[in-house]
């Protein structure tokens, strides 16, 4: 990466945030709570994309997750704790699970953690319906408050989506520093080439639990932040279309890219809505788009974007050879 | 113990119609490594196609043929064409995906063109009852039943006793291989698609008049088929019948017996178990071919 390419990627990044902070300034209330729902889901797909796009195993069980993550944070917050304590565990319980889910689940390989996680969100989804005096059940838990952030009160849409927006830096701060860890290596490893990872002394299965388990953790992350969103809750948004749904996004965005859960998000929670004035057409159209772009770049978009890029790295260095040949010819 | 036997039959019933969805799912996997999110929605279409036919005035009998043709077309070529040939090279899981989008959009047409009520279906098998050593059964689901064995018993017969059925094996288990000694690949492919087709077509029209046609049937259903498929073997024509069976008695029982609420649990567990104790399924054997 050259240097000036280095800067125009920190450009980039600053015009983004700035956009992000000051463009909804005017936004009206369910403008902001659609962006507020962007950084969330942007939470929970950057865990899948670490479990699907580092580890490489693919769960299904995401949706139940951010389920687990949210109830814990409406029926804390609804006794009067802080979200913190709900946070705290939120991830905990999440971390525990996943890790306990993986753990027979990884014992044989390949595509048994998609088939336990699968039946784990159902299981987690019929808890939550079930059992009223946890979950109150199909009638779920309303008036969930917002919490106060270092004094400040996020009751109103605007403080509350800074408020998730932070969060979203915070859990991608982390992220960024987890990739370029030990452990965050260790995890490429694996996805680039799982044999020689285990021949250069990592345990594989230890470090694919580890990155389901983390990955899972940052679902319940984004729980605690969707329960307070949308002070709200009952089990239908948490049943198994949701952890699909998270799924789709990872891919759609471009698994294994760090960047990938922040547009594969976008497209599912903003394509929708931007598409609403085609009225009851809007999510069929929106399946239609998913599949056309999964057509055309089955790497998801950001796969798509990196291979163009290298081609043209590729086809300006091969230029810049050809050039240096035929310099090299004619002179004397 | 009075009402045993009505909940095997019923039982046997929808675990027949589980294990012929779940048959096509696992020959999408054999041969084509399509793992089809969309099978649920793929039940759910060919009764709405029905019914379009009889409201366009057509008796039931041309409807069901008009409907087994259009599946045939839609499901089973159209799918294999548009979606599954593009983007067969570049892996399972963006296929896997791009069929969830595609049950998305499944649902969201037949709610906009057709209703987001459940609609009424014609049953091919006459009301009734029987009387079988003493006890009444209900007519429909020995009808049911007695069908889907048929169907299985013969698609079983064309699998292991046709040249086409040996080609399409050699097919699912080592496609190079089976190209060097002859086997039209393509075309054994193309078909399993169309026999998958034939299989949802005939599901719905079994399952339909029992649960109605509704948009988003197919949700429970295709999950059923799944998990039909893993608990009995995924690499095993008779490992995904004896999967679809087992699921519907442990439903249907788990149902009568266990609780209302934790019926939908009861075959998940059951999953989790063979999963822990025997992963390649209850008929299955273990994976050769590393995915």
């Amino acid at each position: 990466m050259t240097a000036t390419g280095k800067y125009l990627r920190i450009a980039l990044g600053v015009v983004v945030i700035a956009a992000l902070i000051i463009v909804p300034m005017n936004f009206n209330r369910y403008g902001l709570f659609i962006l507020s729902q962007w950084a969330v889901m942007t939470i929970a797909a950057m865990g899948l994309n670490l479990t699907l796009g580092y580890a490489g195993q693919v769960s299904l069980a995401q949706g139940a997750f951010v389920g687990i993550g949210a109830y814990a944070a409406a029926i804390m917050t609804t006794q009067g704790l802080p979200l913190v304590a709900a946070l705290g565990v939120a991830i905990v319980l999440c971390f525990a699970i996943g890790w306990i889910l993986g753990y027979p689940a990884l014992r044989v390989q390949h595509h048994y953690l998609a088939f336990v996680t699968l039946a784990f969100s159902t299981l987690a989804f019929l808890v939550f319906r079930n059992e009223d005096w946890l979950t109150k059940g199909i009638y779920g838990i309303s008036n969930i408050p917002r919490p106060n952030v270092l004094g400040f009160a996020t009751n109103r849409p605007l403080p509350f989506y800074y408020f998730c927006l932070g969060s979203l830096a915070l859990v991608s701060l982390a992220m960024w520093w987890l990739i370029r860890s030990p452990w965050g290596r260790a995890f490429v490893a694996l996805r680039e080439n799982p044999v020689r990872a285990l021949s250069l002394g990592i345990d594989t299965r230890r470090y694919t639990l580890m990155a389901f388990a983390i990955g899972s953790a940052l679902g319940g992350v984004a729980g605690t932040l969707y329960a307070p969103l949308t002070q709200y809750i009952d089990p239908v948004p948490f049943n198994l279309s949701l952890s699909l749904d998270l799924l789709m996004m990872v891919i759609v965005g471009g698994s294994g890219f760090f960047f990938g859960p922040f547009l594969g998000a976008m497209i599912a929670v903003l394509l929708p809505e931007w598409l609403r004035f085609t009225q009851g057409y809007y999510l069929m159209l929106y399946a239609v788009a998913v599949m056309l772009l999964l057509i055309y770049s089955p790497t998801g978009i950001l796969g798509s974007l990196d291979r163009y890029l290298a081609e043209r790295r590729t086809k300006a260095a091969s230029a810049l050879r050809a050039v240096a040949k035929s310099r090299l010819e004619t002179a004397p | 113990m009075s009402n045993l036997l009505d909940l095997l039959v019923a039982g046997l019933a929808t675990g027949a119609i589980y294990a012929l969805v779940a048959v096509g799912f696992m020959l999408l996997w054999q041969t084509s490594q399509t793992i089809n999110f969309a099978q649920g929605e793929f039940v759910m279409l060919p009764a709405f196609l029905m019914l379009a036919v009889m409201h366009a005035g057509a008796p039931f009998w041309l409807a069901i043929i008009l409907g087994i043709l259009l599946s045939l077309l839609l499901l089973g070529l159209g799918f294999k064409l548009l979606l599954v040939d593009p983007m067969l090279r570049h892996g399972v899981l963006p296929l896997a995906i791009a069929t969830m989008a595609l049950a998305i959009g499944m649902k969201e047409a037949v709610k906009q063109f057709f209703s987001a009520e459940a609609s009424p279906f014609p049953s091919i098998v006459p009301a009734g009852d029987v009387s079988i050593l003493g006890r009444v059964v209900s007519l429909q689901s020995l009808g049911v039943l007695a069908l889907a064995i048929a169907v299985v018993i013969g698609l079983t017969a064309l699998l292991n006793r046709t040249s086409v059925g040996h080609q399409m094996q050699a097919t699912a288990q080592n496609p190079t291989v089976a190209r060097i000694i002859g086997v039209p690949v393509e075309r054994m492919i193309l078909l399993t698609f169309l026999i998958n087709a034939f299989l949802v077509a005939l599901a719905s029209l079994l399952i339909t008049p029992i649960y109605l046609a509704k948009f988003s049937s197919g949700e429970i259903l295709g999950q059923a088929a799944f998990i039909a498929a893993i608990v009995g073997g995924f690499n095993q024509v008779r490992g995904a019948i004896a999967g679809g069976l087992l699921i519907g008695v442990v439903d249907n029982l788990s149902a009568a017996y266990v609780s209302t609420q934790y019926r939908a649990a009861v075959p998940l567990i059951l999953l989790i178990v063979i999963i822990l104790f025997r992963p390649q399924g209850l008929l299955g054997r273990p994976e050769e071919r590393t995915v």
